[in-house]
């Protein structure tokens, strides 16, 4: 398991690689990349806030529920704080697992609880202001399949 | 006891931290301390609904108690991912 709580950016392709090498008996890895948008043209940068002392341990959590509940081989999670520019990556998870369907579904689940469960807060810094996005209650409502 | 605050909670109270001395007992009685404190304060915790906090570094309620804690902190809804 490796998780990193990082400010600078990181190789998604070799973080993959190295992820998925020599893992004979895992059938599976899936990998999701979450990348800063800009939706309505007028984003200069995102921010991102996060609890240094808490934040680390929070992810080996999530990380920790998603080995219990489902066969994996192992988790990757990388977040990313601090500035940064449209279409960079702020974050990845990838799951080795036997199978698709655990590794699919175990990502899935990292995803969700990273979302609403892991002390990260994002800004907007917009051409015209800047402004905290706020939580989703769809994000909320997500935890409730798992 | 450190109390920390993120986000836009940072913000409208002007600070990332501060040390408080208090009786509080629970995490309730500590909001309405702080909340007695000042309009930033009270602007800031008008509505719960809309914080969530953090009792020695992990997720916890408004009712959980305060004795022994060392960390207690005040964030909006978190947005990872």
């Amino acid at each position: 398991m490796k998780i990193a709580v990082q400010e600078a950016p990181f190789d998604f392709g070799a973080e993959a690689t190295a992820f998925a090498q020599g893992r004979h008996d895992m059938g599976a890895v899936v990998t999701f990349t979450g990348v800063v948008r800009d939706v309505d043209g007028g984003l200069d940068a995102m921010e991102i806030e996060h609890y240094p002392g808490m934040t680390q341990r929070a992810l080996e959590q999530i990380a920790t529920e998603a080995m219990q509940r489902w066969s994996l081989g192992d988790v990757l999670v990388i977040h990313r704080y601090g500035r940064l520019e449209k279409g960079e990556q702020i974050m990845m998870v990838a799951t080795a697992a036997p199978h698709r369907k655990d590794a699919f579904e175990a990502a899935e689940f990292l995803m969700d609880y990273l979302k609403s469960r892991a002390p990260f807060w994002k800004k907007e810094h917009l051409r015209d202001g800047a402004g905290w996005v706020a939580a989703k209650d769809e994000d909320e409502a997500a935890l409730d399949r798992w | 006891m450190q109390v920390l605050y993120f986000a836009w909670v940072r913000e409208r109270i002007g600070l990332a931290k501060e040390i408080v001395d208090t009786q509080a007992t629970t995490v309730m009685a500590l909001v309405e301390e702080l909340r007695a404190r000042e309009e930033r304060y009270a602007a800031a915790f008008e509505d719960l609904s809309a914080l969530r906090v953090a009792v020695d570094q992990d997720l916890a309620d408004f009712d959980t108690p305060l004795a022994g804690v060392r960390e207690v902190a005040f964030f909006p809804p978190m947005t990872g991912g």
